[in-house]
């Protein structure tokens, strides 16, 4: 039963990364595509058959507004006005993966306007931002989780495998970096940088702070394993052929970690993801137009926001069940690779 | 005892040390800092900021001004806020103690679910109710916490009578002592849920899996050759061998919601040290920032700190002194 729940949790990651890996080709707008006059639209109804136009196939109403006491917009489906959806239309020209030049999309309309997720302050769909988010977002959390756990690896493989001295110093280091409070040190490395970076360096910030947060947890455990590594033969061995401590250190001692490293890493992904969404949520990350899931959400900051436009609240069920993939895959992984910690 | 907390508190200095240095160090390598905002203002004449600067030594090395921010701390002194023009210790000392309430009330949350709903898990083993649970525990676990809070706030906006956020009413002040208290419950409900569901859920699956290993140990099945009733070998022997190791995760966990609800106060608008911390932040508020990192980080010390005397005090096997 676990192992069918894996499987189908790497369909749905599949499915995922897919989508934003292709994202302009799935998405009907570009990501900063604004539309004044669809500010705050709610998501566009997709409808199937309307009798009295003969109209068979998927089509949408056009919609308009109508301004009430309180200056909100309500809008309302035009029935008069049909709009077939199409597949493989004519969008925004874009390049498929940065080649292939192309402004072919897997759905749209020619007329009006198809929000899937609704719309947000400035008539941005927000399908389209959620794909486009994603690419941020899930690739932060591969990048992040790779590179802390090279360097928890590297540590925790030298401090264990040299011991007294370099251990000490080195362990000291990873209690000072774990003691700080996370999040605070997630601000107070942010605020070290200023505030108006473009977005490739902010992201390429954010990796660094989120991996520098993340490092010290691994070297610890890792260091436990190398202590207990080192006294093989083997090691001994490879020392008297006169094999240098960097190549030990990798070679002889770190393969044996691999499994349990496997398992970690796919289990902290999730805390990169959230980490780039707490940032970006509290507008220290990804800046506006960029998207990413985590400043998808910024605009729910405001309770009014969610009262009245619940649809911008979306982008946090990719995240969700991002998450609950990666969770679920980790623990998989970890009964499959580790049978001896699989819980009764 | 004494000595190792005594030790433990002495090994804890060069950390704190470290830490508000790396803090101070990241601060300072940022450009501008907050009297750029106030060389901006045109009400403010450069005199002022002269003396802001002598006061403060801002004019000085690096080094030179953490060591005077490091002599003050000792005189008690945290420094001045500057956007707040108060001093830090008056700001943090109320921040501190709004953190300090909302980490009580979800620990204190989180432990009235997590034991009877290990316990049910455990004694339903692969039956429908340890399948529900176990369902739930993994959206649980999974689910982001300022996620959770947009949803909460959401339903909030329907019921009416839930707060929607902050800490107090607005006529707070008009409230008798018992109509206070009853307010600032009325405000945790929704912090309260977001922080603990987490922990319930993670918690539970630990406490479900050590109940179930002490079960299938060998002393219960001697109890249970000895005639004890289930109920007998339950309650008295089981469950204290399997409280035991989440003893050690109970003081972990309140130093890790001192520092974990910061997010989650901002979205709430609880005013905690996360909220301050993040103004400071945003502020370039020097001390500010310093001063909550220091006492974030001593907070985290103490909470390990008695994680591990509780440890020792409840399991007799553990013993610091050599």
């Amino acid at each position: 039963m676990k192992s069918r729940l894996g499987n189908s949790v790497l369909v749905v990651l599949g499915v995922l990364y897919l989508l934003v890996m292709f994202a302009p080709f799935f998405s009907p707008y570009s990501y900063d595509q604004d539309d004044v006059l669809n500010s705050y639209s709610p998501p566009t109804k997709i409808h199937f058959l309307n009798i009295r136009e003969q109209q068979v196939g998927l089509f949408i109403y056009g919609h308009s507004f109508e301004v009430d006491d309180y200056y909100r917009r309500i809008y309302s489906e035009d029935k008069t006005k049909i709009y077939p959806i199409n597949f493989f239309v004519k969008g925004f020209k874009y390049k498929v993966l940065g080649l292939l030049e192309t402004d072919r999309h897997l759905f749209g309309v020619r007329e009006g306007k198809v929000f899937l997720l609704g719309a947000d302050l400035k008539g941005r769909d927000i399908f389209s931002r959620v794909l486009y988010g994603g690419r941020i977002s899930l690739s932060i959390g591969l990048i992040g989780a790779t590179i802390s756990f090279v360097i928890g690896l590297l540590v925790g493989g030298a401090s264990g495998y040299f011991g007294g001295k370099v251990d000490n110093l080195l362990m000291r280091l990873c209690e000072m970096v774990m003691m700080v409070p996370s999040f605070y040190l997630m601000l107070a490395l942010r605020a070290s940088f200023p505030p108006n970076l473009s977005s490739a360096q902010v992201y390429f910030l954010i990796v660094v702070i989120l991996s520098f947060i993340g490092w010290a947890s691994t070297a610890r455990i890792i260091r436990g394993m190398a202590i207990s590594l080192r006294e093989n033969d083997y090691i001994y061995a490879a020392k008297a052929c006169g094999l240098g401590h960097f190549k030990i250190i990798v070679r002889h001692i770190l393969p044996h970690t691999l499994s349990y490293a496997v398992v970690a890493i796919v289990l902290s992904i999730p805390a990169y993801i959230l980490g780039e969404a707490a940032l970006s949520l509290l507008g220290l990350g990804i800046q506006e137009p960029q998207a990413s899931w985590g400043n998808l959400l910024s605009g729910a900051m405001g309770i009014v926001n969610i009262r009245l436009y619940p649809w911008i609240l979306t982008p946090g069920l990719f995240i969700l069940v991002t998450v609950i993939c990666f969770n679920v895959l980790g623990e998989t992984l970890r009964d499959k690779l580790d049978p001896k910690r699989k819980i009764m | 005892m004494f000595r190792f907390i005594f030790k433990r508190l002495f090994f804890s200095l060069p950390l704190l040390l470290g830490i508000t240095f790396l803090t101070f160090l990241f601060i300072q390598i940022a450009p501008g800092d907050f009297l750029n905002k106030l060389r901006l203002n045109p009400q403010i004449s450069s005199q002022t900021i002269e003396i802001y600067e002598q006061k403060f030594h801002l004019d000085k090395p690096f080094i030179t001004q953490y060591a005077y921010w490091l002599k003050n701390i000792f005189k008690g002194d945290f420094g001045y806020s500057f956007s707040y023009r108060a001093s830090v210790v008056k700001i943090i000392k109320s921040r501190a103690l709004n953190t300090f309430i909302l980490s009580l009330s979800s620990l204190l949350f989180t432990w009235v679910f997590v034991i009877p709903l290990g316990v049910v898990a455990a004694l339903n083993r692969n039956k429908f109710a340890d399948r529900l649970l176990s369902f739930f525990s993994y959206i649980g676990i999974s689910v982001p916490s300022f996620f959770l809070a947009f949803i909460l706030l959401y339903f909030a906006t329907f019921s009416g009578w839930l707060p929607l956020g902050g800490m107090r009413s607005i006529r707070f002040d008009e409230f008798s002592f018992l109509g206070k208290i009853l307010d600032i419950g009325k405000h945790l409900i929704i912090p309260t849920v977001v922080l603990s569901l987490g922990s319930i859920c993670a918690l539970g699956r630990i406490m479900r899996a050590n109940l179930l290993e002490v079960l299938g140990s060998t002393y219960i099945l001697g109890a249970k050759a000895r005639g004890l009733s289930n109920r007998r070998i339950l309650y008295v022997h089981a469950l204290k061998n399997a409280l035991n190791p989440m003893i050690t995760i109970f003081g972990y966990q309140f130093s890790a919601l001192l520092s974990g609800a910061a997010l989650v106060e901002i979205i709430i608008g609880w005013p905690g040290l996360g909220m301050v911390m993040l103004e400071a932040v945003q502020a370039q508020d020097l001390y500010l920032v310093m001063g909550s990192v220091l006492v974030g980080g001593a907070f985290l010390i103490m909470g390990n700190l008695v994680a591990d005397i509780m440890l020792a005090y409840f399991d007799p096997r553990i013993r610091y002194e050599r």
